[in-house]
């Protein structure tokens, strides 16, 4: 019966993958030469990398750590490498680093800096690590009083009686309430802080500091620069624009026509000039337009430009997440009967904001780097202290060095943060992908 | 009191701040005191201030002599100019950069963005780290940085002289690098039609309007004939060859024109210790060009790729299936969809790198921040006006690009029934 002359009865071993497509010369020429236009890309780019290479190799690793000057460095790299080798002279960076890092602060106090540091990775991490405890948002409420404090330093007792300020209103709003109604003690309770503010606050704090001196050596805004002039305007910035930017984008929302109009107003002029245009105003027009005598120091001028500028871009991002949020959830929280600041306090601003935090963080990282932006107008960035640097006789000349630092700094910087918003973004992300 | 009449129960002025539909009208109302208020605060505090300095808010700046020079410029200008006109000198330098750099941008961002999706490692490895590089490194310090390659790489114009030049000229004697700047064949025109006065303030030559008017009729006209085959195509089912006419439209009245004009090159020369000749690109405008470029860039090759990954794999597969060729699934179907994604956020980096453009002070380029919002402010001491002319520069160029934008989304937004 049978006319099939052979059956096979078990299964063949399976063979290994030919040698061309299987292990390292697999993958080149998959990932590598695969096909003609590739494979051309692929050479491209390999020349690139080399010459890149080729170019800058020798220069970062010939180079010269320890001398005083440029002149040292050059003689010392020639007595080191031969005749014609120009290699890089880090020996810069080894004695200015803390210059760059801390401009013109001085060295026996460095440690404020420091400490102001950590201390703001320790209150804003409550904000983004939610399994943190909640006591932990009181530090954050306080940290920009001690931060200024620990910074400028003088007596405590003026960051103090600032405190006081919200302590004042907050009892005049539950005193109030109690009496005359919610609107009275909210409205009697902003009145009172900022009356204490402009006329107790100041002798309060001298009076204390009278009685019982408590402080640390004042450091004035001239000495501020490098990197750490660079985070406090950025971070100060953005603490400061958070809740202004919030409001403009609720406002840019409204039904209210003229409240609409103002916040679309003031967004849109300020997304369409420049920063450097903003920070003209600060350092020549914006005590033109304060009350006659009133002058305060360059720094704080330009914090508030720099505010106003991010709050308007952070006002469009917050927009943006609240744009992203269902009809639904809006309707759902006037359904419940709560009130417009309930329904966005309780409701739609958690998600919104959740929606919008790698926006902001993207924002932030804009801003820090356009913080560089102060160097024009005389401020002692890293950028500005490249060139006050260079003004040394002894390191005139010095360029790539400097700024192949500088750029280090912020490209640690930048990228960490933008890993992180990623991270954040992906963590965050609750749709079903 | 309208709304008493209308309203059933008499009207309390509690009803201001607890009826719903009296509050929004208290809210605005309220607002807008506080906001003229502060206005108006603004304004006496500014009154009072020019007052106490002794000067008061006036324009007649700018019909001043400026009395300082622009090395690169578009226009006529001297250093007896107004200062009105040097600020118009400032913004075509703005808007010049700004042209220069979107183009360059685009381009760049382009390639870039395509070739991070490509399949192939190292050069999606590479585009990755140029991304991330130009991104997270601020703007100003690439600006300083490109100067400086300029700068110390460059041979110097003394380096192209003799027997034993080390330097030379690229393209056939044509293009010189310098580390003063690059100088490129000019364009010439024997027999031209002379210049245009407008407004007595800039010149227009005639020479210029009139090719762009004949090439804009070529393009109209090419267009037209492709208009025209597509209907024979649908009537027909054949379409007839057009590209040769198309090319022939636009290229041959151009190129008559030009004969016309006499249009010929003029080649810089070295002659003394500089090129003579040629038109001259100082090295502020190339540093300012290319690092601005270079930035932008990096943020449209991730608006791209993000635009090409935002069309779904779906979108492919259904073109094939209606057989489709790749080139024609490209054109048809992913590339007007993914350009719905792409253009927003690309002419918001347009406006950021036109904004960018105001740091051209870093390296001296003389932009309307540099003229206008620079030597003139120190020169006339009236901050108040120049900041102000400035501020409205930039928000004309912003306001009017966004505007063009608002209806190109309005044009391509998805019609949903």
């Amino acid at each position: 019966m049978s006319e099939t002359a052979y059956v096979r009865t078990s299964m063949l071993e399976s063979q290994p993958p030919p040698k061309s497509e299987a292990g390292a010369l697999g993958w080149v020429r998959v990932n590598l030469f695969d096909g003609w236009l590739n494979s051309v890309l692929t050479i491209l780019s390999l020349l690139a990398i080399f010459l890149v290479l080729y170019g800058s190799l020798p220069w970062i690793i010939q180079s010269s750590w320890t001398a005083t000057s440029l002149n040292e460095c050059r003689a010392s790299i020639i007595e080191r490498y031969g005749e014609g080798v120009h290699g890089a002279c880090w020996a810069v960076i080894r004695e200015r680093y803390l210059q760059l890092l801390y401009g013109f602060y001085p060295s026996e106090a460095y440690f404020r800096p420091n400490l102001t540091f950590i201390l703001m990775l320790v209150a804003i991490s409550p904000v983004l690590f939610p399994v943190l405890p909640r006591q932990m948002l009181w530090f954050s409420a306080i940290y920009p009083f001690l931060g200024y404090w620990l910074l400028w330093g003088g007596t405590i007792w003026f960051p103090v009686s600032m405190v006081l300020g919200f302590v004042v209103g907050y009892l005049l709003i539950v005193v109030i309430s109690k009496t005359a109604g919610a609107l009275a003690g909210v409205i009697g309770g902003a009145l009172g802080a900022v009356l204490y503010w402009l006329f107790l606050a100041g002798s309060f704090a001298s009076l204390a500091h009278a009685v019982i001196p408590i402080g640390i050596a004042e450091v004035e805004s001239a000495r501020f620069g490098g990197f750490m002039l660079s985070m406090t305007i950025g971070v100060t910035g953005i603490a400061c624009s958070l809740p202004i930017g919030i409001l403009l984008a609720l406002g840019r929302k409204s039904d209210l026509l003229i409240v609409r109009s103002i916040c679309v107003g003031f967004i849109e002029f300020i997304r369409g000039v420049p920063l450097i245009t903003l920070l003209f105003v600060a350092s020549t027009l914006l005590n033109i337009f304060l009350p006659p005598g009133t002058n305060f120091d360059l720094i704080l001028r330009v914090v508030i430009m720099v505010t106003l500028f991010s709050s308007a871009y952070i006002a469009e991002v917050v927009r943006g997440g609240l744009a992203a949020l269902p009809t639904g959830q809006y309707e759902a929280a006037d359904a419940l009967g709560l009130d417009y600041w309930k329904s966005m306090r309780l409701i739609v601003l958690p998600q919104a904001l959740k929606i919008s935090i790698p926006g902001i963080v993207s924002t932030f990282i804009g801003l820090f780097k356009d913080t560089t932006l102060v160097s024009i107008i005389g401020l002692l960035d890293p950028i500005g202290l490249t060139n006050a640097i260079r003004a040394d006789a002894a390191w005139n000349g010095v360029v790539w060095e400097l700024y192949a630092f500088v750029a280090v700094l912020f490209f640690v910087f930048c990228f960490s943060m933008s890993r992180y918003s990623m991270y954040l973004e992906r963590k965050l992300q609750t749709d079903h992908k | 009191m309208a709304t008493q009449a209308q309203s059933q129960r008499t009207f309390t002025p509690g009803m201001l701040i607890y009826d719903t539909r009296y509050r929004s009208m208290t809210i605005q109302v309220v607002a807008l005191m506080s906001f003229m208020l502060i206005l108006a605060w603004l304004i006496s505090n500014t009154v009072q201030n020019l007052n106490a300095l002794g000067k008061g808010v006036s324009f007649g700046f700018l019909n001043q002599p400026a009395s300082y020079d622009i090395n690169q410029r578009l226009l006529e200008y001297t250093s007896r100019s107004t200062h009105l006109r040097a600020s118009v000198v400032g913004l075509l330098n703005t808007l010049l950069v700004a042209v220069l750099g979107c183009t360059l941008a685009t381009i760049l961002g382009v390639v870039i963005g395509i070739l991070r999706l490509s399949h192939n490692w190292i050069i999606a490895r590479l585009m990755t780290i140029y991304i991330e590089g130009f991104r997270n490194v601020p703007v100003l310090l690439w600006i300083v940085f490109f100067m400086a390659v300029l700068i110390d790489t460059l041979p110097k114009p003394s380096d192209f002289r003799g027997e034993d030049a080390t330097a030379s000229m690229l393209f056939g004697d044509s293009v010189a690098f310098t580390n003063r700047g690059v100088y490129v064949p000019e364009p010439l025109f024997a027999n031209g039609l002379g210049d245009v006065s407008i407004f007595g303030l800039f010149e227009i030559s005639l020479d210029l309007i009139a090719i762009l008017i004949v090439l804009t009729a070529g393009i109209l006209a090419a267009r037209w004939i492709r208009r025209r085959a597509d209907r024979i195509q649908e009537q027909t089912g054949v379409r007839p060859g057009t590209w040769y006419w198309r090319l022939l439209v636009v290229v041959g009245p151009i190129t008559v024109l030009l004969i016309a004009l006499g249009f010929h090159l003029g080649f810089p020369e070295l002659k003394g210790f500089n090129f003579k000749g040629g038109t001259y690109m100082r090295n502020s405008l190339i540093a300012l060009w290319l690092a601005l470029s270079f930035y932008t860039a990096a943020f449209i090759a991730e608006n791209v790729r993000a635009g090409i990954l935002a069309i779904s794999k779906g979108q492919t597969e259904a073109a094939y299936s209606l057989g489709l060729r790749p080139s024609s699934t490209m054109s048809l179907v992913i590339l007007p969809q993914a350009l719905r994604v792409i253009i927003p956020p690309l002419i918001s980096q347009y406006l950021n790198l036109t904004k960018n453009s105001s740091l051209a002070i870093a390296v001296g380029y003389m932009d309307v921040t540099g003229t206008l919002g620079g030597i003139t402010l120190n020169q006339t001491g009236r901050e108040l006006e120049t900041i102000l002319l400035l501020m409205i520069c930039y928000l004309v160029i912003s306001l009017g690009v966004s505007g063009a934008l608002n209806w190109y989304n309005s044009k391509v937004k998805l019609k949903e029934r």
